[in-house]
């Protein structure tokens, strides 16, 4: 059981975020984890991010992916997260929450946007 | 020199406020105050309490908090403790977050009945806010209503309607569990001025509510004319709520097997009076019918008819929204009940040598939204401090050893202390297989708390 354990750990992927500042987050991940994972374990400076902890109760791990990239995702999202999802400033036609998009080999490279989480309508 | 920031309000607005500015002025020092000796606002006493992972946001505050230039002082309440003038003499800035804290009321016949509850005394009082401790609720009838449709009428619903095992493990107050165990509850009306289409609770909420085990969900027929129809041209968040209701809509049709408890949404219609008995108890509501007018469908706006309904219930929320209160006379609202801003900025004439003044959160945005929102918000308003403070040259503030003096021998609860209660009621919850159970504060000279 450890040794599968430690195969997986072993696997390494690439994973960017893009802010809207225009600042790129390279990071390496660990197969298996998701992107909140991936923010929290590399201290990435994303403030806000990940505030109810992957529990889809928030909606702050809100990004963009690439039509591409989106489409190879092997799971399409739950109607939790959807829901979520409807509350999110800037919703696109690819957006995922970030604690939901569990990294595989598959998605080495993978580049997201986080999207202004500042909108300056009132309410 | 060190520029000093205090912000009034320690809950969402306030937290993500201080998480921005700590983390984009390096050199600042940040004073929170906080009326109530607990922190996080309306995550604590608003949220419900079988909503945990929402809490979850609290371990970010407290990040926050345990910065070393961030101060928590909790127990001080502006406009009663100190003053808005004296807040602006020692700091360069004064950031107001301190919430909407009262209820909007209806203004019709018998409103001051027995047994006619504010939602948000209800909601505080299952959340352990001091103020709502000794609130009189009689749940030993069958008939109840809501009114109001948003977020806070369906928690108060669900809490209404969940089986009281499953809250028995949340951080739900003793005082609420004892009164909900022995609850006769099981009609329970929704009642909203607008359509299926105008509804304000979220998507994430009904779908909770339409899973409550034992509980059926009870629409009316005549509520859906013409929405089936309309559905595709819906912006993607109102359509998915609205697809879900009619996919209720419709099972509850088809489905005739009896429930232990059943939830009525009503649409088109607005309160006009309550009804009493001799002594003084609410026993019906006359609504208004109405209807909608214009043409974008999800702003329509309703006009009354002279059509009139009745329905008896014996107990009744309101739960129509909240509002601001002018804390301290330095405080302007505007006839909209805001304060005026422009991303934060509160708009006036800057007295020479007072601090800068800003708003955010719920105060400064009106009483909508969820956390999200609030983040945003404070964000922006954050933000905006961060542009203003590049050219201040203000002379220095004394900050909170000034404000220490005003307050001589007044009790302050700080951070640390706050972390003792923390400690403590998570003990006190394990006794009980809770994840806490809140201490329950009232203001005394002796101490904070009752227990
Ligand atoms: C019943 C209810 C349930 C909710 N549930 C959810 C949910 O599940 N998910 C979600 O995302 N959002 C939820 N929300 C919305 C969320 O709570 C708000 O978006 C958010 O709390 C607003 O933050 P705020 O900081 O502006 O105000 P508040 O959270 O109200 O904070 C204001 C703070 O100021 C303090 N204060 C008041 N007066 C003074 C004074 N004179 N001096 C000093 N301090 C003072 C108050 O004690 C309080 O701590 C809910 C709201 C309500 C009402
Ligand atoms: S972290 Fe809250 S929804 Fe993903």
């Amino acid at each position: 059981l450890s040794t599968t354990k430690l195969a997986l750990d072993d696997q390494k992927v690439k994973v960017t975020f893009v802010l809207n500042d225009g600042r790129r987050l390279e990071s390496e991940a660990k197969v298996g984890d998701s992107l909140l994972d991936v923010v929290v374990n590399n201290e990435l400076n994303i403030k806000g991010f990940g505030a109810c902890e992957g529990t889809v109760t928030c909606s702050t791990c809100h990004v963009i992916l690439k039509p591409e990239d989106f489409k190879k995702l092997p799971e399409e999202a739950s109607d939790e997260e959807r829901d979520m999802l409807d509350l999110a400033f800037g919703l696109s036609e690819t957006s995922r929450l970030g604690c939901q998009i569990i990294l595989s080999k598959e998605q080495d490279g993978l580049e997201v946007r986080v999207p202004e989480t500042i909108n300056d309508a009132r309410g | 020199m060190v520029p000093r920031i205090c912000i009034v309000g320690s809950g969402p607005a306030g937290f993500y406020a201080a998480m921005h500015l700590s983390k984009h002025l390096t050199n600042i020092n940040i004073d929170i105050f906080e009326k109530l000796p607990v922190p996080f606002g309306l995550v604590r006493f608003g949220v419900a309490p079988d909503h945990p992972e929402v809490k979850n946001v609290i371990n970010q505050f407290t990040k926050v908090a345990n910065k070393p230039n961030v101060n928590f002082y909790g127990n001080i309440t502006l406009g009663k403790d100190i003053s808005l003038l004296q807040l602006r003499q020692h700091y360069d800035a004064v950031l107001l977050t301190y919430g909407a804290e009262e209820d909007k009321t209806l203004g019709i016949v018998n409103e001051d009945a027995h047994n006619i509850v504010a939602a948000r005394n209800f909601v505080g009082w299952y959340n352990g806010h001091p103020r709502d401790i000794d609130l009189k609720v009689d749940l030993s009838v069958t008939r109840a209503a809501i009114l109001g449709q948003g977020n806070v009428a369906l928690d108060v619903a669900r809490i209404l309607l969940t089986p009281v095992d499953i809250l028995r493990k949340t951080d739900i107050t003793e005082h609420a569990l004892s009164a909900l165990a022995e609850s006769k509850i099981n009609e329970l009306y929704l009642v909203g001025r607008r359509g299926p289409l105008q509804v304000a609770f979220t998507i994430k909420e009904l779908r909770e509510q339409l899973k409550l085990p034992n509980c059926k969900t009870v629409w009316r027929e005549q509520d859906f004319v013409g929405v089936e129809e309309v559905v595709a041209t819906l912006s993607r968040p109102r359509k998915r709520l609205t697809e879900l209701m009619l996919k209720s809509y419709n099972e509850s049709r088809n489905c005739m097997e009896k429930k232990d408890k059943y939830f009525k949404p009503i649409f088109f219609r607005s309160p006009n009076k309550f009804l009493t008995d001799s002594l003084n108890n609410v026993n019906a509501i006359e609504l208004i019918c109405n209807k909608l007018v214009g043409d974008n469908l999800e702003n329509q706006k309703c006009v009354a008819t002279d059509q009139k309904e009745f329905i008896d219930c014996d107990l009744v929320f309101r739960s129509i929204g909240y509002k601001s209160i002018k804390a301290d006379k330095d405080i302007v609202f505007d006839s909209n009940g805001f304060v005026v801003n422009d991303k934060g900025r509160v708009i006036e004439n800057v007295p020479k040598d007072l601090a800068r003044l800003y708003v955010s959160g719920w105060l400064g945005t009106g009483p909508v939204g969820v956390i999200l929102h609030t983040m945003s918000n404070a964000f922006l308003v954050a933000k905006s401090i961060c542009e203003d403070f590049k050219d201040l040259n203000d002379p220095p503030k004394g900050g909170f050893e000034e404000v220490k003096n005003i307050l001589s021998n007044h009790q302050i609860v700080d951070w640390k202390a706050w972390e003792k209660i923390d400690k403590y009621e998570i003990e006190q919850g394990k006794k009980l297989g809770k994840p806490r159970e809140k201490r329950q504060y009232v203001p005394s000279f002796t101490g904070y708390f009752r227990d």
